[in-house]
This record gives C-alpha cells, structure tokens and sequence, in this order.
C-alpha cells in the first residue's frame, strides 16, 4: 500500500522534526520518571502509542457532538477509562513491570502529549488521519523513552532487559557502573543531550532567547 | 509531629518535580520568570491541599475493598478501586473549576492574577500524582493526607520559584546555540535536583 503524503507527514513528522518530548515539549513527566531501566520504558512507550490512538479515534468520532464548555472533561473521562483498562490488563500479564512503573500507568491520564493532541488534532480531523496522528506521536514519544532508557540501563547498571552485556573482563580491567545513571538527574541530562544534538542537526529549531 | 514531619519530607526528599518529575510539563513552560511562576505555584499548592484530602475521603469511605461497609454489611466485599482513575480525575477537573469560580466571584484581584493558570492545573500531573500517591501509602487519617497535600504543593512551588530566579539571571550568559532555551532548562533542572538530593536520607 503506497501511503500518501499527508499520511506520511502524520506518521513521520512527529519521530523528528515534530516530535513531542523534545520539541513540542509535551510528556516529560513520564519520559523521565520512568526510564531507570529499558523494560519499563517499552511498556510505557507502548501503553501511551495505544492509549493515543485509541482516544484520539474516540474523540474524533464524538467531535460534532460534544459541546464545547465541557470538552476537556469529556476528553479526561475518555481518557480515564481507556488508560484503566490499560492498567488492568498490565496487572493481569505484566505485574511485576507494572509494579516499578507504580502510579506512572495511571498519570498517563494527564500526560500532556494526550490533552495536546486531543486538542489540537482530533477535535479537528476525521477518525483515519487522527489514528495515524496518534499512532505517530506515540513513536515519537516512545524513541525518546527507549533511547533513555536504553543510556540508563546499560551506563547504570551494565545490563539490557536484564541481561548483562557488558562483559566480565571490562570490570576486572577497572570499569565500573555509573551510579548516577540510576537516579532521577541523569535522566534530564540524557534528554538535555538529544535536544542538543537533534538541534545542532535542525537548525531551524533553534531558539533565540535563554 | 508526623504531620510536620510529612510536610518537611514531602518538600525536601520526595519533591514533586525532582524526586518524582511530576508537573514537569507546566515547570518548563511557565518558569521565565518569577512572578508569574509564584502565581502558578500558589494555585497548584491550593488545589492539591484541597484535592488531596477530598480523595482520600472518597478512597477510604467508597473505592477502597470493603470501603462501604457503612451501606450496610452486604456491601462488605465490594472493591471499587478500578474506578479510582476515573473518579479521582473528575474530582480534580471538577474542583478546578469550582475554586475558579469561587474565586471569580469574591475575589477578582486573586482571580487577575491567578485565573490563567487554573485550567492548566487540572491536566497538571503533580495534582493527580499527588492523589495516586496518597492512595499508595495509605495514610492513617485526614490530617496526613492534607498535610501531604501541603508538603507536595509547597515543594513545587519551590522549586518553580528557584527555577524561575535561576532563569531570568541565565538571560545574560553565553549558551551554546542548540541548547538555548530548552536544553539548558533541563540541564539546569538536573542540576536543582542533584542539589536536592542532598536531603535524601535525612531522618526526622
């Protein structure tokens, strides 16, 4: 299936150029608390790309018919009920990741990147292209988690889902994990070094003031 | 005592922004400069030392499993927690929009200034957080979870306030150019929370 290209630009756009942690600053809160380790990281990065696309379809369904005073508590109640099915169902199969994300899985209801896009593209657009917006912005949100988390575990700690790839001759010869990794700082300054490089890369994006 | 104790730990050692990066999204956005960072910080601390407690109450009396034993013994082995999310979210959109209008109507000053920022809290994940918290440790009884509340709401303020200052003074410093604005906001907020971690560990 050949895609379109405003299919693309609302698949694509959101990995890069308009992608919601790092430019459109959205979502931090997550990106950052949870990232310790890869794992939890993947599960979050795939419940908030479910969550998105579900609730943007659902809002973009009931577009027409939701008055406008009380959108943002009809968007909340939607939001609210589909992220406590995620969360039942990550107690059922996946305790123990859902155990170290703790009350993560719930604040997924105010993570900014969900108000943001219901906002500005569902309560505009017909059911198809806000799926596709949801599916991209969750992506775009999910490489930024797994790159941190993936810098985290394995400087923090040595491992990658658990398994220990830095080899055992690396610590006999002195190596030794980064603790600092493993505490909340770290994770800011990880993602204070992407937005580094992905703005020495766009140029366009660069601000003016401090 | 516990109560003071709470709310010196709940500034310090579990900040909302730097232990739990809660209420991150608003704090990057509304942190150029002091005034207007106090405001929001104000109006947060209000919120959650309302919130907090109205939650807990309706946690402790109808979600919690056997909860609503009140009813009447066959409500016994009732356990509404799924719906916790759910109810705990109206709760907050509905009480934002309760305390602005409380606020429109007697004092229009306080509203001037503080009006703005109230729509934004009820998406603000430090409010929320502070609840799910709440739920999570179980606190003995109302006086707790309000001193809870307190603690949390003063801590971001805190820190916002701290932020902000830092941030009107960084307007004069050379930043290498793809870090300006966003990127050293981070930096600089990492740097906080180093700074507060100093106070892990502390008994008291």
């Amino acid at each position: 299936m050949a895609l379109s290209t405003k299919t693309k630009a609302a698949l694509l756009g959101p990995l890069n150029k308009n992608n919601p942690v790092i430019v459109q600053v959205l979502g931090i809160c997550s990106a950052l608390a949870v990232t310790s380790k890869l794992e939890p990281s993947l599960v979050m990065a795939v419940a908030v790309t479910l969550v998105l696309a579900a609730a943007n379809v659902i809002i973009s369904l009931l577009r027409k018919t939701i008055p406008n005073r009380i959108r943002i508590i009809v968007q909340l109640v939607v939001v609210a009920a589909l992220v406590t099915i995620v969360s039942e169902v990550l107690k059922a199969f996946a305790y123990d990741v859902n155990k170290q994300l703790s009350v993560f899985v719930g604040l997924i209801v105010t993570n900014c990147i969900l108000m943001g896009r219901l906002e500005a593209f569902a309560l505009g657009n017909g059911p198809w292209p806000s799926f596709l917006d949801g599916i991209g912005n969750g992506l775009g949100y999910g490489w930024i988690l797994v790159a941190v988390g993936f810098f985290r575990e394995l400087l923090g700690s040595g491992e990658l889902l658990g398994y220990k790839v830095i080899p055992q001759f690396m610590y006999d010869a002195g190596y030794e994990n980064n603790g600092l990794m493993m505490l909340a700082p770290m994770a800011l300054i990880l993602v204070a070094v992407i937005i580094w490089v992905h703005r020495a890369r766009n140029k366009d994006l660069q601000e003016e003031t401090n | 005592m516990d109560a003071i104790s709470l709310i010196v730990r709940s500034i310090f050692v579990d900040n909302m922004i730097f232990a739990y990066f809660l209420g991150m999204c608003s704090f990057l956005a509304v942190s150029k400069n002091v005034k207007t960072a106090l405001g929001l910080g104000i109006a947060v601390t209000f919120v959650l030392v309302i919130t907090v407690p109205v939650n807990f109450l309706l946690e402790n009396h109808v979600l919690k499993s056997g909860a609503l034993t009140w009813l009447g013994d066959e409500f016994t082995g009732v356990d509404l927690s799924v719906f916790s999310l759910l109810i705990f979210i109206a709760v907050i959109a509905s009480i934002v929009q309760l305390v602005e209008m409380i606020i429109e109507k007697f004092s229009p000053a306080l509203y001037a200034s503080l009006g703005i920022f109230l729509p934004l809290i009820a998406v603000n994940c430090a409010i929320l957080g502070g609840s799910l918290f709440m739920q999570q440790r179980e606190f003995a009884n109302i006086g707790m979870a309000t001193a809870y509340g307190f603690g949390s709401g003063i801590g971001w303020l805190l820190a916002i306030v701290g932020l902000a200052a830092i941030r009107e003074k960084l307007e004069y410093s050379h930043v290498p150019k793809p870090l300006k604005g966003l990127g050293i906001t981070f930096i600089v907020t990492a740097l906080m929370a180093i700074g507060f971690m100093s106070f892990s560990g502390i008994n008291i």
